[in-house]
């Protein structure tokens, strides 16, 4: 067989930053990230933005940050929730690190429809 | 020994050793490692790297009676054994702080690793640390923006970011680089790299190096989405023709850029800083000759030093070596001069080579770069040394893949999300390696052709410059 026969295409993907290369996370495999973000002490929150608007660096705010939530039960309610009120939209969780004034996890939960 | 030189050395001590002196908290604070000629007592030679590397001359001059030396002098306050060496100490030396013009890193190591390392009565000498005081830290500028800035610039959270040096270093084309860099980063790397000895040779000038490589990040990020980079190498002859080449790097849409900071020189290094913090542009710093300066165990200067003295002359990512690949680099070592280069305080730790407690202020933070001889197979073990704040290079790691680039740059990208979403659900990467990685190829035919192609490549050698033990 030739080389060529055996090499892959590499077609570009649209991908969202962070976990963008991993298949979509379980609902275990969220609660896993969502339990990271609060075992380190940062707040969760959620944002939500239109395909089209994936590149803007402000994606609308669902609710306020959860200060102090320790629940990730919460938390995986409240991302369902914005979900089903943007069923098209990118929703997407954070960890807000008060320390560092930086996002210490930040990745797309639910893709929208473009 | 000659008469002269024991009359030259018996003054130094009289002034320049003070085991008394309690240091302030504004003085300027360094350890030398010291290896005396025979014969001559460790005091003596401590007072005359203190003497020499501040205020003193081999004679007395009479106008030196015009000023108040008790102020001015450096002084030899602590002298320790080195771990497993009889033949060389450790002298401490106390520098008061108006000795040194105001955030000029340039005027600190002229004083501090000048003449003095070329004193005959010495045999080797070499920098091992400086603790800069805080009062002297802020009339630095620092990194242009710092690892928060250009997180959020970046839009890149949670993770090390991912670069790539194009290869091969020297002979392409500019279209042909241009396309190099595409192919990586619409594969998935954050960022591509110019390799450092790429600068304006005849087969490839910079300004069209500069045009392609522009056009090459600006359709990678529409394709992809996500936020893309390439670090010119704007490292030239003269100052002039560096921020020439800095304008148009900005001009092209390059959100960062590079430069060398040793062999273009930290006068170089902190203009060019503070025109990236002007013009909102990232500086990547490439650290050649480093070796030559640091690598020796007993003479010249520690890479910790040099380390710390970039952080104030200004990048915001830095060299550090891997510990894992094909360039030397001892693990606890690494690990003590990168927390110089990220944290906001660093407390003394011998166990890493740390002599002092250093306190950075509001200094900004520098990610650490980790590039030269890496594949995904270190994958694991990189996340866990260097953690996210960093800045991991796969050169031949991705340009080597089987299928090309992209593939090669999906690979890496795939290898490291699932290093981090294995870390973050509270696995041992180290120890699951294996597992991880061959669990992510499951969902990604590039990542389990890399692991394939590079799963028996090792660079065991023994480190030259270990910690002292």
């Amino acid at each position: 067989m030739s080389l060529q026969a055996t090499m892959g295409d590499y077609q570009t993907k649209k991908t969202l930053e962070t976990f963008g290369f991993l298949p979509p996370l379980s609902q275990q495999e969220i609660y896993d990230q969502i339990a990271y973000i609060i075992a380190q002490g940062w707040t969760p929150a959620i944002e939500h933005v239109h395909p089209s608007g994936t590149m803007d660096d402000y994606w609308t705010m669902w609710k306020l940050p959860f200060f102090g939530e320790q629940e990730l039960g919460n938390v995986a309610s409240e991302l369902e929730a914005c979900h089903r009120s943007y069923p098209d939209h990118h929703v997407r969780l954070t960890g807000y690190d008060s320390y560092t004034q930086s996002q210490g996890s930040c990745f797309v939960v639910f893709e929208g429809r473009a | 020994m000659s008469k002269k030189y024991d009359a030259g050395v018996k003054e130094y001590r009289d002034m320049y050793w003070t085991p008394d002196y309690v240091p302030l908290d504004t003085d300027l604070l360094a350890c030398f490692k010291v290896t005396g000629q025979p014969g001559v007592p460790r005091e003596e030679v401590a007072a005359a790297v203190a003497a020499e590397s501040s205020t003193g001359t081999w004679s007395t001059v009479w106008s030196e009676l015009l000023t108040d030396l008790e102020y001015y002098k450096g002084r030899a306050y602590r002298i320790e054994d080195v771990p497993g060496d009889n033949e060389s100490f450790y002298a401490f030396v106390a520098y008061p702080i108006d000795l040194f013009e105001e955030g000029s890193i340039v005027n600190v190591l002229t004083s501090l690793v000048g003449n003095v390392f070329g004193f005959k009565a010495l045999k080797h000498l070499r920098l091992e640390d400086i603790r800069f005081p805080i009062a002297y830290i802020k009339t630095c500028g620092g990194p242009p923006a710092g690892i928060q800035l250009e997180r959020d610039r970046l839009n890149k959270y949670g993770r090390p970011l991912l670069g790539a040096t194009i290869k091969p270093k020297l002979g392409l084309s500019a279209k042909n680089y241009g396309r190099a860099v595409y192919e990586c980063l619409r594969g998935g790397l954050d960022m591509t790299k110019d390799d450092e000895n790429v600068n304006s040779q005849p087969f490839m000038r910079w300004r069209d190096r500069f045009e392609f490589v522009g056009e090459a990040i600006q359709k990678a990020q529409q394709e992809t989405g996500e936020r893309k980079g390439h670090y010119l190498n704007v490292t030239a002859s003269t100052p002039e023709e560096m921020y020439k080449r800095a304008e148009f790097a900005k001009e092209v849409g390059s959100p960062i850029m590079m430069h060398d900071f040793l062999t273009g020189g930290f006068t170089a290094n902190t203009g060019l800083a503070n025109w990236c913090r002007e013009n909102g542009m990232l500086l990547h710093i490439h650290r050649a000759m480093h070796a030559v300066i640091d690598r020796h165990p007993k003479h010249g200067i520690h890479f910790r030093v040099l380390a710390k003295c970039l952080r104030l002359s200004g990048g915001d990512h830095l060299h550090t070596g891997t510990v894992v690949g094909k360039l030397e680099g001892d693990r606890q070592s690494t690990l003590g001069f990168v927390d110089q280069l990220r944290e906001s305080f660093v407390p003394e730790d011998r166990s890493r080579g740390v002599f002092f407690d250093q306190d950075w202020g509001s200094m900004p933070g520098v990610f650490a770069v980790a590039s030269g001889g890496i594949h995904v197979w270190h994958m694991p073990a990189l996340v866990t040394i260097f953690g996210d704040d960093s800045m991991l290079q796969f050169g031949g790691g991705t340009q080597g893949h089987p299928w090309g680039n992209a593939a090669g740059a999906c690979a890496n990208r795939v290898a490291v999300e699932a290093c981090v979403k294995a870390r973050n659900e509270g696995r041992e990467l180290e120890k699951e390696a294996r597992e991880i990685l061959t669990e992510a190829a499951q969902h990604s035919p590039e990542l389990a052709i890399a692991m394939e192609t590079w799963k028996e490549i090792k660079f065991e050698f023994e480190t030259v410059d270990k910690l002292d033990t």
